[in-house]
């Protein structure tokens, strides 16, 4: 019988499966995993530079394009980097606002990585599901920011806006009845606030639908159960944080541990991971759903008793709104200021930290007390995840490469950065 | 400064001394500066010492303080001209300098404690060597691969002792560290196809820098040192 020599085999960049711009150089025995390489930084945009030549505030839409699936949550971070540094209270409506935000993204974020789990293993159904749900969700980010996703909605100091009492809605069209379309908008009548609590109330039946669909399905099980497994001593050591820490094991989230916000103020659980498998994984970010869900559903029913100031009063870092700047000489000086000059953050350095959907995402921003950052430092989780892909596959066959990618929540945006 | 951390910087005193010199912060954060002659030792310690118990690198990053504290414009008095031609920009010093300002380049390392819930931040300056050198901590924690990775490949600083310093976010072949202060943000070359000879080529960029919102820095009493602690106290 003739000899196998080990060969190897180019992965992506352009493949439906590498979630993005992934390039891995797999050297292969057979059908058998024995190395991967992955070559990434096909989406390097040098964030971080560009925010160097450019006023802290400006940034702050960039943000949202690192992981373009969990927008607000990377805005947090960096908002809470130029907070700690400026030295900034938050009026608390605001932290709830965030709070509350937070959730709604990482939600969004778990149902893309549902979706496109799915698929990639097989799983064509729970694509259509998840994104039947995303589009909600995104409903809320226009509502509030006026688009579907990349919201720049969170500033130092708060939010830039409140609540609205409305939400956009469907227009009249050739493709849809007037039947359909009532039926479309007759959940859009209410506020923001409405929509998020009908929200809230069915979400947990349509994550009963995806379990019913996944968690006891032979084909999941085996595709998922005993694949990808990290014991929690390596999970550390590789710096692995969110949920591929918790699926091996380790309670960690920065929510209970270092609270930030009013995330000590809210009531929720920690799922946490016995096996560290790529299923273990799965039911730890399907259960974060659900405890997301719960920490929505406490916000929603916070901000509508305490109506309040959704921004911080100190207009050398805020602006002020229209009406004083009518006929207040210095309000009209402060605006006039911010949006040419910015405003400038004192000497020092920070590192805020947030859970964000795929574990932590920090930003280190050094100051030289300038009106724009002097380095600004994106801490990707996906970052650390990926660099222990040649681990996570080995020995493994090929088709749990993409299992593999999957379960790490892999986003290039942020990745590559 | 929550108490947890000045427990923290007193074991540290008691068990590094001078090996370790703290930076004051003015947002309750821990920072040390040491020699990068220490780094690998101090880095063994904080990890596997119970009283610190540092098992996670959260990140390495590098900073290049070359302009630290410049700004670009001076606003003593209006330009006629324009922001962006009132710009002065800094003469750039070149990489092929054979010796850097010791305080160029700094590696940042972030540890996170899980058991004590604590995080530190350690700088390590790389010295006058061009290129610029530090010894890998691969080895100590297995995370730190890819960082170190990218700092070279940003900031063009060697890790000795690390497995497999490769280019990682920059393109195969690409000239130059970009994300040092003396490289310009519209880089070097551009691409563009050549219909004669059929392929796409580089040349140098066509594009000058333009500067919308010129670097300034003023002096905000509401941050000074005093005002400040009279706030947290």
């Amino acid at each position: 019988m003739a000899e196998i020599q080990s060969y190897t085999m180019n992965f992506g960049p352009q493949h439906p499966a590498a979630h993005g711009v992934l390039r891995l150089v797999l050297e292969i025995e057979g059908e058998t995993i024995q190395k991967a390489d992955p070559h990434v930084g096909l989406l390097h945009r040098a964030t971080e530079k560009l925010a160097e030549t450019k006023p802290f505030n400006q940034s702050i839409g960039y943000m949202d394009r690192l992981d373009y699936v969990s927008m607000m949550c990377n805005e947090h971070a960096y908002v809470m980097a130029i907070e700690k540094l400026l030295g900034v209270q938050v009026p608390v409506r605001a932290q709830y606002i965030r709070v509350m935000f937070d959730e709604i993204t990482r939600i969004l974020n778990h149902l893309m990585w549902l979706g496109a789990h799915g698929l990639d293993i097989g799983a064509m159904t729970m694509f259509l599901y998840c994104f039947r749900e995303r589009e909600d969700l995104m409903d809320t980010y226009e509502a509030v920011s006026g688009t579907r996703m990349h919201a720049t909605y969170y500033r130092p100091g708060g939010v830039y806006r409140d609540l609205p009492d409305s939400m956009p809605k469907y227009q009249e069209s050739k493709f849809r009845s007037a039947k359909e379309l009532d039926r479309m908008n007759s959940i859009r009548e209410g506020s923001v606030l409405d929509f998020i609590d009908a929200f809230c109330d069915r979400f947990p039946g349509c994550v009963d639908e995806y379990e019913t669909l996944l968690t006891d399905n032979r084909i999941w099980k085996q595709r998922t159960v005993n694949i990808g497994v990290v014991s929690p001593e390596r999970a550390m050591q590789l710096g692995f944080s969110g949920p591929m820490l918790r699926g091996s094991g380790v309670e960690w989230d920065l929510r209970k541990k270092q609270p930030y916000d009013v995330y000590d103020k809210v009531d929720f659980d920690i799922p946490v991971g016995v096996n560290g498998d790529c299923y273990d994984r799965y039911l730890v970010r399907v259960e974060e759903m659900r405890q997301s869900n719960r920490i929505v559903k406490q916000c929603v029913a916070w901000l509508r008793d305490n109506p309040g100031p959704v921004i911080a009063d100190d207009h050398k870092v805020t602006p002020p709104t229209r009406v004083e700047m009518k006929d207040d000489m210095e309000s009209l000086i402060h605006h006039f200021k911010l949006f040419t000059e910015g405003y400038c953050v004192p000497q020092g350095e920070a590192y805020a930290a947030v859970e964000h959907p795929k574990g932590e995402f920090g930003i280190y921003i050094v100051s030289d007390g300038a009106n724009k950052p002097y380095r600004v430092k994106i801490r990707a989780p996906g970052f650390a995840h990926l660099s222990a892909m040649s681990e996570m596959v080995e020995g493994h066959m090929l088709a749990d490469v993409v299992a593999v990618i999957g379960t790490q929540d892999i986003v290039f945006g942020e990745v590559d950065r | 400064m929550s108490e947890r951390y000045e427990t923290l910087a007193a074991q540290i005193f008691e068990r590094f001394g001078e090996q370790m010199r703290r930076v004051p912060s003015n947002c309750g954060e821990l920072t040390y500066e040491l020699d990068k002659d220490d780094l690998r030792k101090i880095s063994t310690a904080l990890r596997n010492e119970a009283d610190f118990g540092f098992e996670m690198l959260m990140d390495v990053c590098g900073v290049d303080y070359l302009n630290y504290g410049s700004d670009e414009w001076l606003t003593s008095d209006a330009t006629a001209t324009g922001f962006s031609r009132g710009v002065e920009r800094e003469p750039v010093i070149l990489d092929e300098a054979d010796e850097f300002d010791p305080e160029r380049f700094a590696v940042v390392y972030h540890l996170l404690s899980l058991q004590h819930n604590l995080r530190l931040r350690l700088r390590v300056f790389t010295g006058t060597s061009n290129p610029p050198i530090v010894n890998s901590v691969v080895d100590i924690w297995n995370g730190a691969n890819w960082f170190e990775r990218e700092v070279f490949d940003l900031f063009g600083v060697l890790f000795e002792g690390h497995p497999d310093l490769r280019r990682i976010l920059t393109d195969y072949g690409f000239v130059g560290h970009p994300f040092r202060k003396d490289f310009p943000i519209s880089g070097n070359v551009e691409v563009h196809y050549d219909e004669a000879e059929g392929r796409v080529v580089y040349k140098p960029v066509s594009i000058e820098p333009r500067t919308l919102v010129p670097r300034v820095i003023r002096d905000d009493n509401r941050y000074s040192a005093d005002l400040k602690d009279a706030n947290d106290g």
